[in-house]
């Protein structure tokens, strides 16, 4: 009964430029009304994802993929809080490092590709170094934020309760600051996935992954598989951005209507 | 015990001019200081880097002594080499940005103000807009090939999302009260699109605008890296295939400066635009 309801509650015209499209792409490619070698049919496509899932690496190349993306993004997460926490608590530090860095985070990501894949190589260890600097970023700058934005009165109460340096850190900054942590790592979750396909499409020689199929299903015009890979590189994405917001939500509860 | 009331130095202390121009002198001395303080570390690494070349720790290919890459890098502006693959690269970010924030300013408004056009869109839109650019470039250059109608079109795929997010929001975030009065007014549908929802809606149009920028260049870079034959990208999978590393390192100082600039003038632009805001209230 209530999931009838719920069902018949739910706006569902929203499904209707999705499903007039998939339509469309039917129509078109079943009366050959377009190149059917450049505009596959969904059937086909339906087909080669099948077997591609079934038959070849698929599960080798999502999990090599995912494990290059959270390996970067924890490393470049850490290192991220990390530098936040110190540029936002040492003034000195601040103006020593900060110039540096917010002019470093101008270089477009993938400037870096180039010479990081010379120093160390195609394999692993260069993209899961890119991956963590694109999560880097982000996460330094929210963290930076939120510390910086923790009001006088609370460090002083903290001073007043005689708190140690690590009480400090544990008991009043980071909480004061998650917020502002948790959107960094959100954002620094997103980049590391587009790094992680970029630096697969770009150094395709060496290793497995989504984005070294994909990028091979082009060279070898393999239009299916680049559809199929296209919407499992984007809903991995949308699956990230999901888990992320909920997790944020979740872990920000304590806050209470204070957000 | 008089001596320490009794300065060292004759000062005079009736000098009004220079009592008015000692906080500016001061305030100018210490962002000089700030910026002394700021360039250690800059510093400290090139001398580190340099030191690291002449007692060659890492082999010459691997890390181009400074002055090789300064020198590369006059070279090529003398050869107008640097200037030509970057006035390509900028009018690729130039013509995506003016095709991208159109969509998207487009697509904002529509979805921003319809309730009809935002049921139908807004759910499609929603999950493209997760979609990485970067998975999109494969099937593009399917096709488009990797002409310049790919890169104009992979960069402008990176403009279109952020601008229309922000512009939406902005629109959706307009107070009621603002478009009430509007009605009591009896403005025309124009009148409050020009007069109430434009003005208010301009600084997230702006920011939306300004991210547009952001992530042109960060999809521009690696568009040129993949399928390119001329460009500021190009310049450095060029200088990466001969082994010249020197070429990369000007890439990188290259899209660096460009970078800079552009975050520093869209700021500058959009602070103005906050102040002119404040002014008009």
């Amino acid at each position: 009964m209530s999931l009838i309801q719920t069902i018949r509650n739910r706006d569902w015209r929203g499904a209707a430029l999705p499903i007039g499209l998939l339509a469309v792409w039917y129509i078109v490619t079943a009366f050959e009304w377009v190149n059917t070698k450049l505009v596959v049919p969904p059937e086909k496509v339906v087909q080669v994802a099948y077997n591609y899932v079934t038959h070849a690496s698929f599960i080798g190349d999502v999990i090599a993929s995912l494990t290059r993306d959270l390996s970067g993004f924890v490393l470049g997460g850490v290192a991220g809080i990390l530098l936040g926490v110190a540029l936002g608590l040492s003034r000195w530090f601040e103006r020593i490092v900060g110039p540096s860095f917010n002019t470093l985070k101008q270089i477009s990501l993938f400037a870096w590709l180039p010479l990081i894949s010379t120093w160390l190589g195609t394999g692993d260890s260069a993209k899961i170094l890119f991956i963590s600097l694109s999560a880097f970023y982000p996460v330094a700058l929210n963290t930076f934020d939120g510390v910086r934005g923790i009001s006088k009165a609370q460090i002083e109460v903290a001073r007043v309760y005689g708190f140690t340096r690590w009480q400090m850190v544990t008991r009043l900054i980071l909480p004061a600051a998650s917020p502002q942590i948790l959107t960094g790592l959100h954002l620094g979750l997103i980049y590391a996935w587009v790094a992680t396909i970029g630096a697969e499409f770009l150094l395709i020689r060496s290793g497995s992954g989504l984005g070294n199929t994909v990028i091979q299903g082009r060279d070898a015009f393999n239009v299916e598989l680049i559809v199929f890979g296209m919407l499992v590189i984007g809903f991995v994405g949308a699956f990230f951005n999901h888990i992320a917001s909920r997790i944020e939500a979740r872990l920000l509860a304590w806050r209470g209507d204070q957000a | 015990m008089s001596d320490i009331t009794r300065p060292a130095v004759y000062w005079p202390n009736n000098s009004k001019w220079l009592q008015h121009l000692l906080p500016y002198v001061g305030g100018f001395a210490t962002r000089l200081s700030y910026a002394a303080v700021g360039l250690l570390l800059p510093l400290a690494l090139l001398g580190l880097w340099q030191f690291a070349v002449t007692h060659e720790w890492i082999a010459i290919q691997l890390l181009p002594p400074p002055e090789l890459v300064w020198q590369s890098l006059r070279e090529l502006w003398e050869s107008g080499d640097l200037a030509s693959n970057l006035a390509i690269s900028l009018s690729r970010i130039g013509w995506s940005v003016l095709i991208g924030s159109s969509i998207g300013w487009l697509l904002g408004f529509w979805i921003g103000l319809s309730n009809t056009a935002r049921a139908y869109l807004y759910p499609s839109f929603e999950v493209f807009s997760q979609f990485p650019v970067v998975g999109w470039v494969p099937i593009l250059i399917i096709f488009l090939g990797i002409d310049e109608a790919l890169k104009i079109a992979a960069i402008s795929f990176a403009v279109v999302v952020p601008v229309t997010v922000a512009t939406y929001k902005g629109i959706v975030n307009i107070p009621r009260n603002l478009l009430e009065v509007a009605q009591v007014y009896r403005f025309t549908r124009i009148q409050i699109l020009l007069r109430v929802v434009l003005p208010a809606a301009l600084p997230s149009l702006f920011s939306g605008f300004r991210q547009g920028i952001m992530q042109a260049w960060l999809a521009l870079v690696f568009v040129e890296l993949l399928a390119s034959s001329e460009g500021i990208g190009y310049l450095m999978v060029w200088g990466r295939q001969l082994m010249q590393l020197d070429l990369v390192f000007v890439g990188v100082i290259v899209i660096g400066i460009v970078g800079v600039s552009l975050d520093l003038s869209l700021r500058w632009i959009e602070s103005r635009l906050q102040s002119w805001r404040h002014a008009a209230h």
